[in-house]
């Protein structure tokens, strides 16, 4: 099998809010996918439906190669969750709430908990209530990374870490991957997103705007340039994919597409160029034009 | 910034958040008394009729253990403040305890206070909070009564007297629920601290008005200060200015110990727990053990306490009596003292009914609590089938309550057949009378699980309305004349009465069963099908 998740037209609504509208997603076997999204924008509930906690109004879900519905119970032994807000008991300690999850599961690997725990500096010992928001977040890792699943599904996991134990968690993703198992990873973190995920899908308003790997993400981002000419700019205006153009005598600036990067810097060297200043495509750049564009 | 900064402002958001529950405890509560009048008018007629009652009602000690000493009921004054003035006061009491906690410790306990008091909050701002609304509720059901009862023609005096009485029951159980909030860590422990107040409460002032040669012990707790006062008879109108002295010595208390702890700690400090899981805690219904346990040990150690006492009240009870010759008669009418020590146990083990079905509810809807924190979706999303999880709290609602009657049954036996001989006998006749309360108990906790599985967002206070309106029909239903229909919506009103020489039914206790499976069942297949959250 390769592929693990496979959403197509997911729908669910809330009342008259549409939490999903058609959601599409596709996530391969042993890849890390990054599931990105503004606030609201239904990844949790989309989540839901994955785990077989809400049950979709339309389209379709499988999951393992089951449906997340009728099969949740047995497909939930494959499966490791991390919810957004880890809600403990108040007064079960961290190390009960741990193994308690890793049993209901059908048990988890002891050493590979001890080895947690300690990388994860978590006392196990702290009733649920006297744990800080990332201590919660850190009880949630712990039991699901020590659990031997293929699939691992994170709702923003790394929320109320500090940068030290950001890095502890992107090794043991790492390390995950190198298992060969699939992690479906919610994050607004994008130095996260950059450096775990093979691929990511972005949603907004419940549909997926984008989907594929970083490179090809890359490729949609655009670059601004900023260039002296020695005559004045011509055609440049009319380029396909330059965008927010400003010219200034012979000084212009602009966006580009960076797949049009190429003619439009043919175009500049017509006119004769002075001095270039690019910068170079960020991908923060892309999420922020995805989640601020209305529609 | 003084200790007081910021009160109003969270005073208006505890009237926000209470805008529906509060108005209708308030209502409730204070139109019942003024609306019976009339039942009582058309009930008893004549002054003949209301000498019969008088006779035969306010002699028997076996009511009085329930409902208060009946000191004269041939006005309908004397009647309502013997009827309602200890059952309101005590509902007023619980409202006082939910109200305090939810804005004090729930909002610690939650975290939100933390946010609040982030804001420019004083230390006491939110204990004040919760008083005041709490208080104030109080203080509005006590001036509605009376205002009530004057519309419907009863003298003004009586009114107020019965009204504030119970308005000052209400003001100590708020001061009471404002220490027990400081105490604990969490808002359940507190809650069940105070009902634990209201609980003692209660039971000493059953021992007081049912024990002849102790009478003034009833004067040691607030819920019978309503009756105490004597309303429509002698007015004692200085009962309401000693609760509300009482009140502020207790609140006093309640404000000595906020400054003595921090924020979110209770005064006992929490200890660490162990590293690694028992083995118990494997299963969902280990973890709901876990979580059940100590309510239900809470609840049994009540439970063995009521019993003894109760069961040991009974034999006192024909010493009540007194010498008129009528009222002899009218009893060795009703059996003798042997009729009467029935009676008095049939009320009793119907208590224990009415008690255990509140235990089977709040078992029931810890399945629902556990979902609105968030403590259900990670085990639901962890290889428990809705089924086995739901039904691992449900097995709480079936057997805990069995447990209890079988306690409070066999404590009650102990306590009567200590002192009437016959241990043997005693125990096996309260104990079976005790468990036939079961079907009407599991009956109750059916229907809120059909909420719970069908109505997710109001099933908490759908199923309290349940157990009122159950709790209220059977305890009230008969006295006021409803019609047979609306009786019959009780479970409590079917369960047959053990009383030597009747014939033992068990029609009905197949069709409460009946309808537990039913609605149990249906309620199980609406949580497996609905959205977790």
């Amino acid at each position: 099998m390769t592929t693990a998740i496979s959403v197509s037209g997911l729908v669910k609504t809330f009342g008259r809010t549409r939490a999903l509208d058609g959601l599409d997603l596709t996530v391969r076997t042993g890849e890390v996918h990054g599931f990105l999204g503004p606030n609201g924008a239904g990844k949790s509930t989309t989540i839901r439906v994955l785990l077989g906690l809400m049950r979709a109004d339309s389209g379709d879900a499988s999951l393992l190669g089951g449906d997340p519905w009728r099969d949740a119970t047995a497909l939930h032994r494959r499966l490791a969750y991390v919810p957004g807000d880890v809600s403990l008991w108040p007064n079960l300690s961290g190390g009960e709430v741990i193994d308690l999850l890793g049993r209901l599961r059908g048990g988890l690997d002891q050493r590979r908990r001890a080895d947690l725990l300690e990388r994860f500096d978590l006392d196990p010992r702290k009733k649920g209530r006297t744990y800080s928001k990332g201590n919660r977040q850190k009880v949630a890792l712990v039991a699901a990374l020590s659990s031997d699943v293929e699939l691992l599904i994170m709702d923003e996991p790394t929320s109320g870490l500090d940068p030290l134990m950001e890095a502890v968690f992107q090794e043991c993703v790492r390390e995950e991957r190198q298992r060969g198992r699939t992690v479906l990873l919610s994050s607004h973190i994008l130095a996260e997103v950059e450096t775990l995920c093979d691929r990511v899908s972005i949603i907004r308003a419940g549909r997926a705007v984008e989907t594929g790997t970083l490179a090809d993400l890359r490729h949609l981002t655009r670059t601004s340039i900023t260039a002296e000419l020695a005559g004045p700019p011509n055609g440049i205006g009319d380029l396909a994919g330059v965008h927010d153009l400003v010219v200034e005598g012979n000084r212009v600036r602009f966006d580009v597409d960076t797949r049009e990067l190429d003619s439009a810097l043919r175009a500049l060297s017509q006119s004769g160029v002075r001095s270039l200043t690019s910068q170079p495509p960020t991908l923060e750049e892309l999420f922020l034009r995805h989640y601020q564009d209305a529609s | 910034m003084t200790g007081l900064t910021g009160t109003g402002p969270l005073i208006r958001l505890a009237l926000r958040r209470d805008r529906v529950i509060l108005p209708i405890w308030i209502l409730l509560l204070s139109v019942i008394p003024a609306s019976t009048v009339k039942a009582y008018e058309q009930l008893y007629p004549t002054l003949a009729d209301r000498m019969s009652l008088n006779n035969g009602t306010a002699t028997n000690p076996s009511v009085a253990v329930l409902y208060g000493p009946a000191y004269d009921l041939t006005t309908p004054g004397g009647w309502i403040a013997w009827r309602y003035g200890l059952f309101i006061a005590l509902f007023v009491a619980l409202m006082a305890v939910f109200t305090v906690t939810r804005h004090t410790r729930a909002e610690e306990d939650t975290g939100r206070l933390e946010l609040l008091g982030s804001a420019v909050v004083g230390r006491f701002a939110a204990l004040t909070a919760g008083v005041v609304v709490a208080g104030g509720a109080s203080v509005l059901i006590g001036v509605i009564t009376s205002a009530g009862l004057v519309g419907a023609g009863l003298p003004a005096a009586g009114a107020f007297t019965l009204g504030l009485g119970i308005a000052g029951a209400g003001l100590v159980f708020t001061a009471i629920a404002g220490v027990t909030a400081q105490l604990t860590e969490y808002s359940r422990s507190a809650n069940g601290l105070a009902i634990c107040g209201i609980g003692v409460a209660f039971l000493v002032r059953a021992f007081g008005d049912s024990t002849a040669s102790a009478h003034w012990v009833s004067w040691l707790s607030p819920l019978a200060w309503p009756q105490q006062a004597k309303p429509f008879i002698d007015d004692k109108g200085w009962v309401a200015p000693l609760a509300v002295v009482v009140a502020v010595v207790v609140a006093a208390v309640a404000y000595a110990l906020v400054p003595r702890r921090d924020i979110g700690a209770g005064l006992f400090a929490g200890r660490p727990g162990p590293a690694n899981a028992p083995r118990s805690l494997s299963s969902p219904f280990g973890l709901a053990w876990r979580l059940q346990r100590g309510s239900l040990l809470g609840w049994a150690i009540g439970f063995v306490v009521m019993g003894v006492i109760f069961g040991s009240l009974a034999d006192g009870i024909t010493g009540l009596i007194g010498n008129s010759e009528q009222v002899r008669e009218i009893f060795a009418r009703m059996g003798g003292t042997q009729g009467l020590v029935d009676a008095y146990l049939s009320a009793i083990v119907g208590l224990f009914g009415m008690l255990g079905a509140v235990y089977a509810v709040l078992a029931t809807l810890r399945m629902r609590t556990e979902e609105t924190a968030g403590h259900a979706e990670p085990v639901l999303a962890a290889g428990v089938s809705r089924y086995g999880w739901a039904a691992s709290h449900l097995v709480f609602a079936v057997v805990g309550p069995a447990v209890l009657l079988v306690i409070a049954g066999v404590s009650a036996g102990l306590g009567h057949g200590v002192h009437a001989g016959d241990l043997g006998h005693q125990i096996s006749h309260t104990l079976s009378a005790s468990l036939v309360q079961l079907p009407a108990v599991w009956a109750v906790a059916a229907v809120a699980a059909l909420l719970a599985g069908f109505l997710p967002q109001v099933s908490t206070p759908a199923s309290w309305a349940v157990v009122g309106v159950a709790v209220v029909i059977a305890l009230y239903g008969p006295a006021v004349g409803l019609a047979q229909a609306v009786l019959d919506v009780s479970p409590f009103v079917h369960v047959p009465k053990l009383q030597p020489g009747t014939d033992f039914n068990a029609t009905p206790l197949l069709w409460l069963t009946g309808v537990t499976v039913v609605a149990a069942a249906t309620g199980l297949f609406g949580f497996r099908r609905r959205d977790i959250g």
